[in-house]
Parts: structure tokens; C-alpha cells; sequence
């Protein structure tokens, strides 16, 4: 609903207007070194979104492996992967998108799911329902929840 | 929940350790010094140097030492055990006759206690050259010696005779082939154990080979041994089979799962059980 409202504002913007209507799509992101520079919507992310999207179960999902001090509210975090403390320095925002998209392209054979991908798996399921998926395997997250998660990460500092 | 989360600190960093030694998992002992020990008198086989052919393991250890205390002590006590209501189950179902034929299991087999190593052996290729579960030999006496229907895979009925058929190997070693007729079928098992299947792209080995002792949320994770099988969970309130639980952990890749009593899963079945060999059988056990 927020976000309805939030493109409806930029739609007077003529440039913002024409990326928002139009998001790269997963196989045509682009990765230099692991990093993807262009935003995947041309609508900034919103940090209180990323909040959500990293501690909610079919979507992100990050609290599962992850410990930060931005979800501690949240009870019993994994611990497969780092903690995210201070990601938001260690890195830039183009290294976090392409985390984000596609850790393997930063860290290859990492167990960090990818979360903006559509080829190349074997067995996709539909969501956790254990079936096959019944038409084209969509991302785990949509392209503005990429940014979301983003522009959230960039706030550890 | 604190001691658990300094004892995985402590694991991560003996770890560490292993690592820089070359080592492929972490090799520390989940919950040392502590052993299960039933009803007061029988001491169980929960740590053993892992088998030759599993090199990805240093030492192998039964689900049992990574749970709370609570849950541990639940098991080490046959009255506080509720997985023993599964076993009474079997035991009356082992003499109790069904199907067309007017006969019961012990009509042939007399004695449950016949049984006994039985469990231990599972699966293993039959007569005829098919990898088999339990649950299979079960039903192909269901079926063509008592003229009774199959038993579903998940129901209470099999999971009653399984958990009393269980009970009789209960201290025994698993010890499952891996070689002659079995050795295909291993194979098969040990890639589907390595394979990253659904969008989240994980195999078994990312969870219970590369991170045991950690925590996926809330969830410690074990080694993923099925030794102790059937299980009860706590969580679902009722008794667990082999195949569902490979079937859930699939499932929770975000795969399509397979579904039990396939050939898939019976091949991960005996890769699994492979993986445990030397391990004490438990009987029943009880999970979160
Ligand atoms: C299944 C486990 C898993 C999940 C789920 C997961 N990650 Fe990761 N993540 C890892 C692992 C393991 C690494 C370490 C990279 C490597 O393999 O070297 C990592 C690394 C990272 C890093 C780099 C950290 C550093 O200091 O180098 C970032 C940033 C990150 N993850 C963010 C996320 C976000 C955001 C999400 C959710 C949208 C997420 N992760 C979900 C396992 C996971
Ligand atoms: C995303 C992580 C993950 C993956 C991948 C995974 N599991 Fe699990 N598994 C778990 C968790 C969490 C539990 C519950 C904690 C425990 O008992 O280890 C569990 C439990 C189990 C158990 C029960 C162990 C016991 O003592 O009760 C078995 C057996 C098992 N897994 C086998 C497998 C097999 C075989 C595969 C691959 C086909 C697999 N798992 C893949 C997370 C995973």
C-alpha cells in the first residue's frame, strides 16, 4: 500500500517513473566482481521494509543464519553465517545488492541462499509447500525487496 | 539456551581449529562427557570415530547430544519416554490378527523378540535385488503372507511396529552394507546427501555435515543421524518415520520433495544409516 502511494508520487518524475514500471529482471542482472551497481527498480529501498523482509520466514528470512544487532528484538537468530554488524561499512551499497541477488557471484559455493535468481536450480519447489512449482519459478525476493534489504544493511554501521 | 549458545561458541572454535588442521567439519563433541543411559542400566553408543568411507566426518554422534536437558532426560527414562506409547501400540498389533489370511505377525514369527537385529540392518537389498526400508518388509508381509491392505508409510500402525521392532535392537550397533548388492544403491544415497536441491540451494551436508552444532533460528542442528529413529517430536506431538523427516528437510530447501517410500529416499536411507554405523540403535527416541 505504502509503496503504491510512494511510485505514485515519483510517477510525476518522468525518469524515475519509466525504471519503476520496469525492473531488471534475474537473469539479466548484471555482476562486476560480485557486485551489481544499478539499482534493480530505480526506486529507492525502504530500511523499515528490509526490517521485514530479513526477519519473515517465506521471504528473506536472513535472522535463520545471520545474527545483527538490527534484528535483535527478534528471539534465537541462526548462527550458520557472520554476524552483519557494520556490513553497511565493510561494504558498498553495489557490493550488498549483488550479495543480496546472488551471494555465489561474491562468495562462491557459499551456503547463502540466492535470493534474486530464476535458472539454474535443481528440484525447485514450490515455496515450501514441497510440489513442483506450476508456473515460471519466481525469485525468492521481488526486485524491491532486494532494495529494501539493501538500503536496511546499509544502516550497519 | 544460554549454555547451549556458549557450547556452540566453544564448537565454533575448535572448529576453526579443525579447519586450519585440514579437517573438513567442525570434529568437537557436541556435549562432552555427558552419555544416555536408559532406565538406569542401559549405556548407549551416542560418539564413534566415523566409518571409513564417510570422510567428511571425523566422529559421528547420535541426535541425543544436541538437545536441551530436558528433552535429553526424557529419553533416558521409558516411563517419561512418550515414543514407549508407540511401542506398547506394536507390541499388541504384533499378535493381533489382520487380512484375509486369520494370521498375525507372530503366527509366523512368534516371539517379537525374534526381531532383534533386525533394525539394525536397515535397509538392506532383498531377494530379489531391491533396496528395502522396514517399512517395505513389513508390507510385503502385510500384504502377501496376511492378505491385509499396505500400511500407509506415515500411519500409526506402521510406525507402532516399526517403534516395537525397533525396541528389540535397542544397544545394538547400526550396521548397515555398504558393499556387495548395497554398494549401488550407497552410491545413489551418497549423492543425493551432497546434491544443493530447491531455490534455497542446500544439500543435507550444508546443515548436518558443515554446520552441526549450529543453530538454523531457533533449531540446534545435529548431525541429521538416524539412529534413533522413530522419533517422537515434541513439536508435532506425534511419532516420526525416516523417510518423513528427509522428506520435511527437503521439503525446507524449498525443493519438490520426494515422497516416502520412494527409491530415492531408501537410498538416502541407507546412506544415512551408513553414516551412523557403530552407533547404538536407541529404540525410540524424542525430539523438540
Ligand atoms: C542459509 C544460510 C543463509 C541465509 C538464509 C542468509 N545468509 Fe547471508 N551468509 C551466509 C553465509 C554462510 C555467509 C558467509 C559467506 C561465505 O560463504 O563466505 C553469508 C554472508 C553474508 C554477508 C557478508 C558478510 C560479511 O561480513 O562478509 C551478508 C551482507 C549477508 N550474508 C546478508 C544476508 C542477508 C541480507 C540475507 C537475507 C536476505 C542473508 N544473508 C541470508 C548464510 C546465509
Ligand atoms: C536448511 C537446513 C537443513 C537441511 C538442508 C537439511 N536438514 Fe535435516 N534437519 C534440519 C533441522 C533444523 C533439524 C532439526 C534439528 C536436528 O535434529 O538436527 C533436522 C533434523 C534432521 C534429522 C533428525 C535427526 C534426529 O536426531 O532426530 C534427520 C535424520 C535429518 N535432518 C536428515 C536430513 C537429510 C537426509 C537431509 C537432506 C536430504 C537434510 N536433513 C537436510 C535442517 C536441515
Amino acid at each position: 500500500m505504502k509503496r503504491l502511494i510512494v511510485l505514485g508520487a515519483l510517477v510525476a518524475l518522468p525518469l524515475c517513473a519509466a525504471v519503476a514500471t520496469a525492473d531488471t529482471v534475474p537473469d539479466a542482472v548484471k555482476f562486476d566482481n560480485g557486485a551489481v551497481a544499478q539499482s534493480l527498480t530505480g526506486v529507492a529501498g525502504d530500511p523499515a521494509d528490509g526490517l521485514k523482509v530479513a526477519t519473515t520466514r517465506p521471504m528473506g528470512n536472513c535472522i535463520a543464519c545471520h545474527v545483527a544487532a538490527g534484528w535483535a528484538k527478534f528471539a534465537d537468530p541462526g548462527d550458520i553465517g557472520p554476524a552483519l554488524d557494520g556490513v553497511g561499512s565493510k561494504y558498498t551499497e553495489a557490493q550488498l545488492r549483488g550479495i543480496v541477488a546472488n551471494a555465489k557471484m561474491t562468495f562462491p559455493d557459499t551456503l547463502m541462499p540466492s535470493f534474486y535468481k530464476t535458472s539454474g536450480f535443481i528440484r525447485p519447489g514450490d515455496g515450501y509447500t514441497a510440489k513442483a512449482p506450476t508456473g515460471p519459478i519466481q525469485p525468492i525476493l521481488t526486485a524491491q525487496q532486494v532494495e529494501d534489504v539493501v538500503a536496511f544493511l546499509m544502516t550497519f554501521k | 539456551m544460554m549454555k547451549l549458545r556458549k557450547q556452540a561458541t566453544a564448537m565454533m572454535a575448535l572448529g576453526l581449529l579443525a579447519l586450519s588442521v585440514g579437517g573438513m567439519a567442525r570434529a568437537a563433541d557436541p556435549d562432552p562427557g555427558v552419555d544416555l543411559v536408559i532406565n538406569g542400566d542401559t549405556k548407549l553408543v551416542t560418539r564413534v570415530p566415523a566409518p571409513a568411507n564417510i570422510p567428511g566426518l571425523k566422529e559421528v554422534y547420535s541426535g541425543w547430544l544436541f538437545h536441551d536437558p530436558t528433552t535429553q532426560a526424557m529419553e533416558t527414562d521409558d516411563f517419561s519416554n512418550p515414543a514407549m506409547l508407540a511401542v506398547d501400540a506394536g507390541n499388541a498389533a504384533w499378535s493381533t490378527v489382520m487380512g484375509t489370511e486369520g494370521k498375525s505377525c507372530a503366527s509366523c514369527h512368534n516371539g517379537i523378540d525374534s526381531m532383534k537385529g533386525v533394525r539394525a540392518s536397515m535397509p538392506k537389498v532383498n531377494k530379489a535385488g531391491k533396496l528395502w526400508s522396514l517399512e517395505d518388509y513389513i508390507n510385503d508381509c502385510v500384504t502377501n503372507r496376511m492378505g491385509a491392505k499396505a500400511l500407509g508409510w506415515n500411519s500409526n500402525e506402521m510406525s507402532g511396529l516399526t517403534s516395537a521392532i525397533s525396541m528389540q535392537s535397542r544397544g545394538m550397533p547400526v550396521d548397515v552394507a555398504t558393499d556387495g548388492a548395497a554398494a549401488p544403491f550407497w552410491k545413489e544415497g551418497e549423492k543425493l546427501y551432497y546434491t544443493r536441491t530447491g531455490l534455497l540451494e542446500l544439500s543435507c551436508a550444508s546443515c548436518h555435515e558443515m554446520h552441526f552444532g549450529d543453530h538454523v533460528r531457533d533449531e540446534r542442528l545435529s548431525q541429521g543421524q538416524i539412529n534413533g529413529f522413530p522419533v517422537y517430536r515434541l513439536k508435532t506431538t506425534n511419532m516420526v518415520s525416516i523417510h518423513n523427516r528427509f522428506y520435511g528437510c527437503v521439503r525446507d530447501t524449498r525443493a519438490e520433495s520426494y515422497k516416502e517410500g520412494t527409491d530415492p529416499l531408501r537410498e538416502l536411507e541407507l546412506y544415512v544409516a551408513s553414516r551412523g554405523n557403530g552407533l547404538s540403535i536407541e529404540g525410540v527416541s524424542v525430539r523438540p
